[in-house]
This record gives C-alpha cells, structure tokens and sequence, in this order.
C-alpha cells in the first residue's frame, strides 16, 4: 500500500511541478527540499484528492503549524504525507 | 457593471449547487475611462478584466457552495484564451463549473459568451478562506442582494 500510494504521490509531484522524478524520495520534504510553494502545492492536492478519492485537510494542517501544534516535517516530507493519504484512504472505507 | 469598481457581474440568472454551475449576465457598458485609454479608437474590454470576470462569477459558486461562509480570491489562471474582441455595450453570458472543492481552495472552468457564440475560457485556481474582515463580508452581503443571489441556497441542505 504505502510504496504504491508513494510512487503514485512522487508521480503526481513529478509532473505538476516538472520536478525529476529520481529526485523525489520517501525522505524529501515538499517545500525545503523539492522547493514547492503553497500555491503550486494546490495542483498536487487537488491531484492527490482525485486520484485516491479523499480530500486533503490543508486548512487543518496549515493551523496546525501555525500554531505550533505540528511541524511541516508531519505533513509535508512525503513519507509522512503518504501514511496521511493511506490514513484517510482507509477511514473512507471504513 | 460597474467596471470602475471592478464589480463585473450584474445578475446570477442561474445557480445550481447540485450540479455544481452558475450562470450570470455581465453588460458591459457604452462608456468608460477604460476605453478612452484601451484603445483609442478601438475601444476594448481589457482582457484581464474578461478573466476577472470569470473569476467572479467562479466567486459566486464557491461562495453559494460554502454557504456564505467564505471568501475566495484568484489565486492561478490556467489555459486562458480570449479568442475575440468584446466592445463597448456587448451583453457578456458567463459560466462557471466547479470542477473541485478542496481544503482551502476551489478549482473552477469558467466561460464568457457573446449572443450566444463563446469568446473566453479560462481554468481558475481560488483560495478559499473565512473572510478576513467583516466589512467585506457586509459588503459582499451587500453585492449579493443586488445581483440575484438566491438566498435559499444557503438555507437548503
């Protein structure tokens, strides 16, 4: 489940933000490694959000952080990012 | 329209949540400061006042699909194509599907008709957010009144 919901994630990056694929890692961090802003982030969501038939919580996450309840590294290094995705997969199922 | 405003819709004629699509009018008026500069001689509506209008007619939806709740601004224009010239006086017919709803935005694909013949197309990015001040959201109360806003949206499921 996870290595799919990544390679499908990194896929998705690859193209939306015309980043190499061989670049894009279980351990890289969306906004400080692979530079993706907030803005360009909302393509990836809204990819994301169709592709696995959920909705990313941004405006959730995006508090969070701002208020200091949660580091980006929760959210936005891809490995954590995918077990988010594969956690609301499985509560859509539920 | 009162273009110097930037208000550019004048009446939802249709609004349809379940389907996800408005459709306003926009009259574009006979005389402006606008056109005196763009362009003498050749008066135009400006084309980035086209896509604004796409995009407020995209704002609408997202404002009847989130109960008046929120407030979105245009954040990315996609796939834009103006394809003819709209002049002084011509009636505008626009159209927006709301493709996606997600968390703190909205994607939309956005159409402007001229009788009956299509002249812009634009995909929208919005950024949907609570209003940032209650003088806008009165005021957008206020906007809403005026242009046909069908208050029982807000009131059905």
């Amino acid at each position: 489940m996870m290595s799919s919901t990544f390679d499908t994630v990194a896929n998705i990056i690859a193209e939306t933000c015309d980043i190499p694929r061989e670049k894009i890692q279980p351990e890289s961090h969306a906004i400080d490694d692979l530079g993706i802003d907030s803005l360009d982030f909302l393509d990836i969501a809204f990819a994301i959000d169709k592709a696995f038939g959920i909705k990313l919580p941004l405006e959730q996450w995006t508090q969070e952080v701002n208020d200091g309840k949660a580091t980006t590294e929760q959210y936005f290094v891809l490995k954590n990012l995918c077990a988010r995705i594969d956690g609301l997969v499985a509560a859509k199922g539920a | 329209m009162r273009i110097e405003y930037f208000q550019l819709i004048d009446r939802i004629v249709d609004l349809d949540l379940d389907g996800r699509t408005i459709r306003v009018d926009a009259q574009v008026p006979n005389e402006s400061t606008i056109f005196e500069g763009h362009f003498p001689g050749h008066p135009l509506m400006p084309g980035v006042l086209l896509i604004e209008a796409m995009a407020q007619t995209s704002g609408w939806l997202v404002i009847a699909a989130t109960k008046f709740e929120r407030m979105p601004f245009l954040a990315a224009v996609k796939e834009a194509k103006l394809r003819s010239f709209v002049v002084p006086g011509q009636l505008l017919s626009i159209t927006a599907k709301l493709m996606h709803e997600g968390s703190g935005f909205a994607m939309t694909k956005a159409t402007v008709s001229v009788a009956g013949k299509p002249t812009c197309e634009s995909e929208l990015t919005l950024r949907v957010m609570p209003f940032p001040d209650p003088r806008l959201r009165a005021n957008m109360e206020e906007v809403a009144a005026r242009i046909g806003f069908p208050t029982e949206v807000l009131a059905n499921g």
